[in-house]
């Protein structure tokens, strides 16, 4: 068997903090424990203390509720939350307030799904549904999980709303399993419910098989960039076993982010019984079409509609104004800036974009960083886009400063301070330009049959200056000189 | 002073008028418990110094002129699975031994902290409530204390005898499947179940949260009615709690029962109960009858259900809700750490949960399992849906329903322990009611020939505790047997 035809099949388990609510799920403490000494923002309810009772965070049946919306789920009308029992310290009650499909129970919303593009096609990945559960506390270990002497137990976590995001098993490579989780960031980011940049906002469960045999589950990826890479490690592990002549195993296998490989935790001969049963504490869950038109009527912009706008209001490409759109932040950033200066047209709006996607991003991403967190104003990137457009500067320049402009510093004062503003002066280029044609014969030779050979002599004035030489001038002086030669006519 | 010669809203008369002082009441509460509690074992846990220093500084606070919380400093007891704020609070078994909530249960919050009642102590019980006896108490039984031989009913049976030897005034009780009602009337004393959702459970240790609901158990019905009053009502940190409107029970009590319609029920009065108890409660009945009340004869035919529909879906609760008692935040931990930390929870909790507990777990989590579930737990759920529906059509046909509390009346302590079907068997009269969710008030209205109490349960529809109230009151009224003592007073013992 060739390795084409091996059919890869993905499914996903996203949880994600509903890290914009102030309160955790079922209890008044804060959300935003991140930070905080262990221990402290604990209560009888997330501690599970004998006779505490949980009482619902109705903001959180708002934001699952804007998440249902903006993923096309079908939300459901009433609902029961359920008991998933297990036994473990990190479960101060012996069982965790989720929601169930099965047994009588119902999800918070079925179906929906999220539209991705790999290499030009689009695909739609479908849900299976989203629920609203609890997170477990944190786990403390000294070292590795393997070799640690002790776990310390951190209840801040515990309670704290997460929102599970279960896809049909139809994504079929690594690199859908990233679209996919960039458009959901996007989207969750454009809903306002979270900020999934914040460390362990995000644990991702993938179950992959190749067509044909057992599936495997690796847990514990958390976060977006893991998954590519654990999904890769477990099809070539997954692969390279079946080329071997092995059997799959159905198994749950753990992701070790350190070592880069996923290993066997427990085979699943049976499913873990889990014992579901409604949570009588709370009373059903009531959610009225009401309810569901104010939400969508309040739900911000959303990314995909966003798009739609660019490209009508500022003439952007598809590719463009998809890109653009990803990040919230970036794009408010491009509108921002494009609005504040009234002479942009189309020209400049391609232009602030490509300055923005090509240059600035590919900072951020190299530096880790999100736009916020620099001390970039629109005005430098406007500034750059005109001075560019004027011709005080080239292009090459302006890369060069990219750096400088995220520390804050503005355009005019980096060029004066580097003096590497353009070189404009005619007479000074005209004798650069001469020595250029006495200097290069045949490149002069060759400008009788071939008009693009100038080029190659603007690009000789181009080096003498390194860069520094305004190429519009340049090209009129090169051209006058050339055809004062009767060379060109 | 005698307490035991004084009901609560006598005794706050008293205090108010300035005729006794509260020192004085609480004083007289830890002599009788003195006096008594070594052969009775009503309390597991005492709070004197406290409350008597309480005492004081009410008694002072009134002095001044102050205005006191309605229950001024009365004497109360606490079952011991109602959370008290850095006081035990161990459900009577060993897995909580050491356990003091940082924070006050719902109930005590309204009773202690607002009106002003003063805590004596936390009463005996069966472990996490699961019984009928309070023999299941990791601290030893309760005596009933109109024949120490006997059990007091349960579970919340520390309570009830607390009340009935005169060591308490007013006490908080659970009930579950007759938790409250049981002991009330083996005990001889008043004891409400109120409407699923009319108390808050904020606080209380749950055994089956679906079923659980807390009440008073008092000497009298005006009592009762007097405490459900500051104890009901909606709270924010329990979402079953309901927002009804509180009804003024005690100004209620008085109103003639002429245009009630009372059902009788037959298959209440089927071959379990004994001769003695139908006798008492018929010719109860027939009292009502001649104060105005209208007799029919209702049904529930899903009665003979209850007991197996009841005890599955208590169990199944129970195995989810005791989950968290491992020893590792609170409570009693193995002291053989060895093995892995699953092994140091099997043996913390097979070591620190009673038989009963343990049975009951076990059997829940059986019932739970995948490919039992819709076998047993959604079969009960089914059933508990029936039965609630008799209940709907009965109250169709009258306003409260009428008929023993328990078949039986204190059987003797040993009788059945070893024979938990038997002894389940015994709640089929009181467990319907919670797994309808309806109100329930157990009331003494006779005794048999061993001059042990028999108990009168009056069963309204949701909400109207009002009704059952106004009926138990002019029942206690027309009988008046309520001051009767326990004859271990007589110096008998």
């Amino acid at each position: 068997m060739s390795s084409q035809n091996y059919e890869i099949m993905i499914g996903l388990e996203v949880h994600i903090q509903l890290t914009n609510l102030k309160s955790k799920l079922f209890c008044s403490c804060s959300n935003d424990y991140r930070g905080a000494d262990p221990n402290t923002y604990v209560c009888p309810i997330c501690l599970g203390l004998p006779g505490s009772l949980p009482v619902l965070n109705k903001k959180a049946i708002e934001f699952a509720t804007r998440l249902a919306i903006a993923l096309e789920c079908k939300i459901n009308h009433r609902f029961w939350f359920y008991r998933k029992n297990y036994h473990y310290v990190d479960l101060p009650k012996g069982f965790q307030i989720s929601q169930y499909n099965k047994a009588g129970g119902k999800a918070f919303a079925d179906g929906g799904k999220i539209t991705i593009k790999v290499n030009n096609h689009k695909k739609d990945i479908l849900l299976n549904r989203i629920h609203l559960e609890e997170d477990p506390a944190r786990l403390v270990h000294k070292g590795s999980i393997t070799t640690s002497p002790y776990t310390l137990v951190d209840y801040n976590r515990s309670g704290v709303c997460l929102i599970e995001i279960v896809t049909e098993p139809v994504i079929n490579s690594p690199e859908e399993a990233r679209e996919f989780l960039k458009q959901l960031k996007s989207i969750v980011q454009y809903s306002e419910i979270a900020n999934l940049d914040l460390q362990g906002s995000v644990r991702v469960d993938a179950n992959i098989s190749i067509k044909g045999h057992e599936r495997s589950e690796a847990k514990n990826i958390n976060s977006f960039k893991e998954v590519e890479r654990a999904l890769l490690h477990e099809i070539v592990r997954q692969k390279n076993l079946l080329k071997r002549g092995k059997t799959l195993l159905l198994e749950t296998r753990h992701w070790d982010d350190k070592r880069r490989i996923t290993i066997s935790l427990r085979k699943k001969e049976f499913e873990a019984d889990y014992r579901y049963f409604p949570e009588q504490d709370l009373t059903p869950i009531e959610i009225d079409d009401d309810f569901i038109e104010r939400v969508k009527n309040e739900l911000p912009e959303m990314p995909s509609e966003r798009a739609h706008r660019l490209r009508r209001e500022y003439d952007l490409s598809e590719f463009d104004s998809d890109n653009l759109v990803l990040d919230k932040d970036i794009a408010n950033f491009f509108e921002d800036g494009v609005n504040s200066d009234p002479s942009f047209g189309p020209n400049e709006y391609k232009q602030f974009c490509n300055w923005l996607m090509n240059n600035i991003v590919g900072w951020l991403n190299e530096h880790s960083m999100t736009i916020k967190n620099t001390k970039l104003h629109t005005k430098q990137v406007t500034d750059l886009v005109n001075y560019v457009k004027e011709g005080l500067i080239t292009t090459k320049i302006a890369k060069s400063l990219i750096g400088d402009l995220m520390e804050g510093v503005s355009v005019s004062k980096l060029l004066e301070k580097k003096g590497k503003a353009r070189i404009s002066d005619q007479i000074f280029i005209e004798k650069l330009s001469k020595e250029a044609i006495d200097e290069n014969p045949k490149i002069v030779e060759d400008c009788i049959n071939n008009p693009k050979a100038v080029e190659a002599l603007i690009g000789r004035v181009m080096k003498k200056t390194r860069g520094q030489a305004d190429p519009g001038i340049t090209r009129e002086i090169i051209i006058e000189l050339l055809t004062k030669m009767g060379i060109i006519d | 002073m005698e307490l035991d010669n004084y009901m609560a809203y006598e005794l706050i008369e008293k205090i108010h008028n300035r005729e006794i002082t509260i020192r004085e009441v609480i004083q007289a509460s830890f002599d009788k418990i003195d006096e008594t509690d070594q052969s009775i074992h009503s309390f597991v846990n005492y709070s004197k110094q406290k409350a008597l220093e309480k005492a004081k500084e009410y008694d002072l606070n009134l002095k001044e002129g102050q205005q006191l919380g309605k229950l001024y400093g009365l004497p109360f007891a606490n079952k011991d699975l109602i959370c008290l704020k850095n006081f035990p609070t161990t459900c009577c078994s060993h897995i909580l031994e050491g356990f003091q909530p940082p924070y006050n249960a719902h109930v005590i919050e309204r009773l202690v902290e607002q009106e002003g009642a003063i805590h004596i102590g936390n009463t005996n019980m069966d472990e996490f409530a699961m019984g009928s006896s309070t023999e299941s108490s990791c601290y030893g039984p309760t005596y009933n204390p109109w024949d120490l031989k006997r059990v007091p009913g349960g579970s919340s049976g520390g309570s009830a005898t607390s009340i009935a030897s005169g060591q308490a005034i007013i006490a908080l009780g659970s009930d579950t499947g007759g938790s409250i009602r049981c002991p009330a009337s083996f005990s001889g004393v008043v004891g409400l179940k109120p409407t699923y959702g009319r108390v808050s459970r904020y606080g209380l240790i749950a055994f089956a949260n679906s079923l659980d609901q807390i009440g008073p158990i008092t000497k009298c019905v005006r009592d009762s009615a007097m405490m459900l009053e500051i104890i009901s009502g909606k709270d924010q940190l329990d979402s079953t709690s309901i927002n009804i409107k509180v009804d003024n029970y005690v100004e209620e009590l008085k109103n003639s029962i002429n245009k009630k319609v009372l059902g009788v029920p037959k298959e209440f009065f089927g071959e379990g109960v004994e001769k003695t108890v139908k006798r008492s409660v018929e010719k109860s009945i027939q009292k009502l009858e001649s104060l105005g009340a209208t007799i029919i004869e209702v049904t529930i035919p899903h009665l003979e259900y209850t007991v197996a529909t009841y005890y599955l879906i208590c169990m199944c609760e129970a195995s989810s809700n005791l989950a968290r008692y491992d020893g590792i935040r609170y409570g009693k931990i193995t002291d053989d750490l060895s093995g892995d930390l699953f092994d140091v929870f099997r043996k913390t909790r097979s070591e620190n949960f009673g038989p009963e507990v343990r049975r009951r777990i076990f059997l829940g989590t059986y019932a739970l399992s995948a490919g039992y579930y819709e076998m047993f737990y959604l079969k009960a759920l089914k059933v508990r849906a029936l039965i609630k529906q008799d209940f709907v059509n009965a109250f169709k046909l009258c306003n409260s329903i009428v008929c023993p509390t328990m078949p039986i009346t204190a059987f003797k302590i040993g009788e059945l322990i070893d024979n938990p079907l038997q002894m389940y068997a015994i709640d089929i009269l009181t467990c319907p009611v919670n797994l309808a969710g309806l109100p329930a008030l157990s009331i003494p209205c006779g005794f048999d020939k061993n001059n042990l109490p028999i108990g009168f349960q009056i069963i309204g529809n949701y909400f109207d505790e009002k009704g059952i109230l106004n009926i138990g009151y002019q029942l206690e009224q027309e009988l008046n047997i309520y001051r009767k003592k326990p004859p271990i007073f007589k110096g008998g013992i």
